[in-house]
């Protein structure tokens, strides 16, 4: 994820200091992991370097010295500009379920037994996000409907997955691949 | 509308069907209880539907037993088939199948005009069903007038109306958009669940399929797996 991206857009809606930034990564993307302290910190140090964001003030209220950030005309900028390009396709050959299904086959593992239990976990994933109440949040909502179809496509996915492995070993009952080509 | 007991709602035990030379099902054994929701999975051709068929007591198999509600449906005669479907089954159909001759509001009042409710209360109920499906039309349209959304909107109404002990729904969402879909599959989940009503969902979507209990997949008309999902 754009982390420095992300915490802008988060500033955009008002000056901040790092807790609330990470209240309100983790209230935007509920499904996503959880955004760490020290990642929120090095962020707004690293965004305050580069110019994209200031220190507004420093604030005690009676409890820890919490230092609240605001957003640059650069920082608005660098917002606008990353909102106005698309991201990049995600380099799905490089995903766990393809480098375990890869393996599985390579190494003569039993790969139908594997596709049917990452089905079964898929399903129960996409079961817990679907089960989830909305809370009328668009946003919300579309923070996990793109979960969910990224599962639908891991999904479809797998079920090529099965068909492609059933019709490799029906060849392969048929007519045996030679020793040097199963190498 | 009867109490529903706690034994299985739904059992198939080596039930095998073919048409003509085309074998669909090969000895397929489900157990569904009762309030459970059970996706019955698999690619095109693997017996999903004759499988749904069957178990609603549609399509009377060749071989095996079918038993819903303790009763066998292989054993009774058509007239005690259609009094039991009528009374305890819900029915959703892929491209709707509603009666062309009733209007959208008689079709979905007429599970409870069969069943001996005054014509004023069952069109009470079945505009109230109709509204809960987002029905948006005319309800005195015929069926023929509907778009595939529509027809599937009124064809889960009228597997709703009159309280089932279970629904059998052949791609119920498959005519619609994504969101008219979903919140078409909420109704029907969330009234099943409200009244503990089992449903059986044939579907050959994923995003569908999650909303059940147990997924049953098929293929070449066996069970091929299956994956408790709760």
């Amino acid at each position: 994820m754009a982390t420095n991206e992300v915490v802008l857009a988060l500033l955009r809606n008002g000056p901040a200091h790092g807790y609330d930034l990470k209240r309100d990564h983790d209230a935007w993307f509920p499904d996503a992991r959880p955004l760490a302290f020290g990642q929120v910190y090095a962020t707004l140090g690293r965004l305050e370097r580069s110019g994209h964001v200031e220190v507004l003030e420093t604030r005690t209220e009676g409890g820890p010295e919490r230092t609240v950030y605001s957003l640059t005309e650069r920082g608005e900028q660098q917002l606008s500009d990353w909102l106005a390009e698309p991201a990049g396709p995600a380099a799905s050959s490089a995903e766990e379920i393809v480098r375990k299904t890869v393996a599985a086959l390579r190494t003569g593992a039993d790969t139908s037994a594997f596709l049917a239990r990452q089905r079964t976990a898929h399903l129960r994933r996409m079961r817990e996000l679907t089960a989830q109440p909305a809370n009328g949040d668009p946003a919300a909502r579309l923070a996990r409907d793109h979960l969910v179809a990224h599962l639908d496509a891991d999904l479809r996915w797998l079920d090529l997955a099965v068909e492609r492995v059933a019709a490799g070993r029906s060849t392969s009952d048929r007519s045996p691949v030679p020793e040097e080509a199963s190498r | 509308m009867t109490s529903h007991s706690a034994a299985p709602m739904l059992e198939m035990i080596g039930v095998e069907h073919a048409y003509r030379r085309t074998v669909a099902l090969r000895g397929v054994s489900l157990t569904v209880e009762p309030g459970e929701v059970v996706a019955v999975t698999g690619p095109s051709g693997c017996g999903k539907s004759t499988l749904l068929h069957a178990a609603a007591g549609i399509v009377r198999p060749q071989a095996g037993a079918v038993r819903l509600l303790g009763h066998d449906l292989t054993a009774l005669d058509e007239p005690a088939r259609t009094h039991l479907r009528r009374r305890e089954v819900g029915i959703v159909l892929q491209f709707g199948q509603l009666v062309p001759d009733l209007s959208v509001l008689e079709n979905v009042a007429l599970p409870l005009l069969l069943d001996g409710h005054e014509r004023a209360a069952a069109y009470t109920a079945a505009t109230a069903w109709l509204d809960r499906a987002g029905f948006d039309a005319e309800v005195g349209t015929p069926p023929a007038e509907l778009s595939g959304g529509q027809a599937q909107r009124v064809a889960v109404a009228r597997a709703l109306v009159a309280g089932p002990a279970v629904i059998f729904a052949d791609e119920p969402t498959g005519s619609m958009d994504t969101i008219g879909g979903e919140q078409l599959l909420e109704l029907l989940l969330g009234a099943a669940g409200e009244r503990g009503t089992a449903v059986v969902l044939v579907t050959h979507d994923n995003v569908v399929a999650a909303h059940a209990d147990r997924e049953v997949r098929l293929r070449d008309g066996r069970v091929e797996a299956e994956a408790v999902l709760r």
